[in-house]
């Protein structure tokens, strides 16, 4: 018995998280997949009926969806932006000596792994706009108040987006911090020697030899943010009128809200093969970036 | 100016900025706990008193507690954190010991594309399969789908972790008269107690924030933190107070556990970035 275990240890091992994967991931994914060609509304009475392409015609001929598509790229695409430049800098900053480092790496951690509802509903009481904080503050300093939130207009994005730069800026720094632990002395001596300032450092030495671990904490963080859910949902649930609706919104929104379950089946795999995408981009050149150092 | 004095500058410009990049990040988790210790009225007059100038009160946290049954969510987002990672730890840990020794660099990128599909293409088919199964409303929907999140991410730390102890030491075993599967678990798990706290640590607490797959899927019994939380805002007038004592006491624990246990949490965050 105990050598026929030793035998089979390769199968034995791997087969319950086979049989999970193709239980929990494989056999829905393949039935959303079905799902997304049928007429289906959550409705016991009434049977989905095949309808071929018609849900992705329509959901391409949707306005509402092109708009969350957009939303979802500038989204993605300012977040990730300042996330990499501010998480950058940040760790080049606690890369030094100073005091209290340990204490600092520890508390910045904070917002990464604090709930994201929570940090939602924070957020929410400091940015609504007659008692929040944001508010107090702005007409202190004599400003005029702003909506924040609460308006149709971009800026609704954009304090979104300020919040998943706050969420997340730390986590870019802490990878990339980590990356710029590895690299050796040696350089920063030689240039110390020829005279080089601190911008020339940055950008001859730290900046080349880190950019491998940049660009994968980069990358690391695109597949995430084009999947924010929480924080949005807790904060403005896609509105104000559509305002702040991204992909993932809308497609939620369809499934438990208008019960279009056909429809929201569709759009879920059209979400799937672009994150996916992304992802098999990201591991290419993940093991290129390998390869070459 | 010399160059020491030049120096000092630079240190306290230095100091000044990075307390204050930290004051911000820290600023939003302060106002919450702040904002749980005060009364509604203060909440909603800010503009009227000082920061601190309030009576502070447990009010806001006896409310929560006792009016809408938070220590019952709390209990449920535990048994649902908790035994989602001990069962992803049991099937996740083999199968990630066999990928590290037998080199299945394949199953190894399997595991990274699991983590990269976007929760949403689960929701209906799950929802639909749990209904028909009569699991709604029941732990066994909520575990299982957790376990898409702890699983994957279990076994993507875990496999450098098994690749890094040195197959000798489990050739001594073998040779002392254990057996393949005895050494795994007394030599290869015992040696990786350390990634093990990391992956567990990190799977309970991405389970215990999770929202998605709990909205969609929570009955009335086993409605989790999150939802809670989320829930508390439906009510016509929105309880402020009630609201940020929710918020903390969902924060709280992970704040506590990732404070004290931060080595872990930032190895665990930041692997796969750095190496491998």
């Amino acid at each position: 018995m105990k050598k026929w275990i030793d035998r089979h240890l390769k199968g034995i091992f791997v087969t319950p998280s086979i049989i999970f994967i193709l239980l929990m991931i494989i056999v829905p994914l393949a039935y959303n997949f079905i799902m997304s060609f049928t007429d289906w509304q959550m409705s016991i009475v009434k049977a989905p009926k095949f309808i071929g392409l018609t849900n992705y015609i329509d959901i391409l001929k949707d306005e509402r969806f092109r708009n969350s598509v957009w939303r979802t790229i500038v989204f993605s695409g300012v977040a990730i932006l300042l996330e990499s430049v501010l998480g950058v800098a940040l760790a080049v900053l606690i890369n030094r000596k100073f005091h209290g480092r340990r204490l600092v790496q520890a508390l910045m951690l904070l917002p990464v792994v604090a709930t994201p509802v929570a940090l939602g509903m924070v957020w929410n009481l400091m940015l609504e706009p007659s008692i929040g904080i944001g508010n107090v503050l702005l007409t202190s300093l004599g400003f005029q108040p702003r909506a924040f939130l609460s308006t149709r207009s971009f800026e609704s994005m954009f304090w979104l987006i300020m919040i998943d730069v706050w969420e997340w800026t730390p986590m870019v720094m802490l990878m990339v911090y980590g990356g710029l632990m590895t690299i050796p002395t040696a350089p920063y001596e030689s240039a110390l020697i020829d005279g080089a300032n601190s911008w020339q450092t940055f950008t001859k030495i730290t900046l080349p030899l880190a950019s491998p671990t940049i660009l994968v904490a980069v990358l690391m963080r695109l597949i995430d943010v084009v999947k924010t859910y929480d924080i949005i949902y807790a904060t403005t649930g896609g509105g104000p009128s559509f305002a702040t609706e991204t992909i993932n919104i809308y497609g939620y929104l369809n499934m438990f809200s208008y019960y279009r379950f056909g429809k929201a089946a569709a759009i879920s795999v059209l979400f799937f093969i672009v994150v996916m995408a992304i992802g098999c981009g990201f591991l290419k050149v993940k093991s290129k970036v390998e390869v070459e150092y | 100016m010399n160059r020491k004095a030049k120096s000092v500058i630079a240190s306290i410009f230095k100091h000044i900025l990075i307390y204050a990049v930290l004051l911000i990040t820290l600023f939003p988790l302060l106002w919450m706990l702040l904002a749980s210790f005060e009364p509604h009225q203060s909440i909603i007059n800010q503009a009227a008193h000082g920061l601190f100038e309030f009576e502070p009160t447990l009010q806001n946290f006896v409310r929560v507690f006792a009016q809408y049954d938070f220590a019952e969510y709390t209990l449920n987002s535990f048994i649902v954190a908790a035994v989602a990672t001990l069962l992803s730890l049991v099937i996740g840990l083999p199968c990630a010991y066999a990928i590290a020794r037998f080199k299945m660099r394949k199953s190894s990128v399997v595991v990274l594309l699991v983590r990269m599909i976007p929760g949403i293409s689960f929701l209906l088919p799950w929802f639909t399969i749990f209904s028909k199964l009569g699991l709604r409303n029941t732990y066994a929907a909520l575990i299982l789908s957790h376990m898409l999140i702890a699983l994957p991410f279990i076994v993507w730390i875990m496999i450098p972790n098994f690749e890094a102890i040195p197959r000798e030491l489990e050739e001594a075993a073998w040779i002392d008269g254990c057996t393949q599967h005895g050494a795994f678990v007394r030599v290869s798990l015992r040696l990786s107690t350390p990634g093990i706290i990391t992956a567990s640590l990190l799977a309970f607490i991405f389970s215990w924030n999770n929202f998605m797959f709990s909205f969609a899927l929570a009955g009335r019994d086993t409605i989790t933190l999150p939802v809670a939380v989320f829930n508390f805002v439906s009510y016509a007038y929105i309880d402020w107070g009630g609201l940020m004592a929710a918020s903390v006491a969902i924060t709280l624990p992970i704040i506590i556990l990732s404070l004290c246990l931060q080595r872990y949490i930032i190895s665990g965050l930041t692997a796969g970035a750095v190496k491998g």
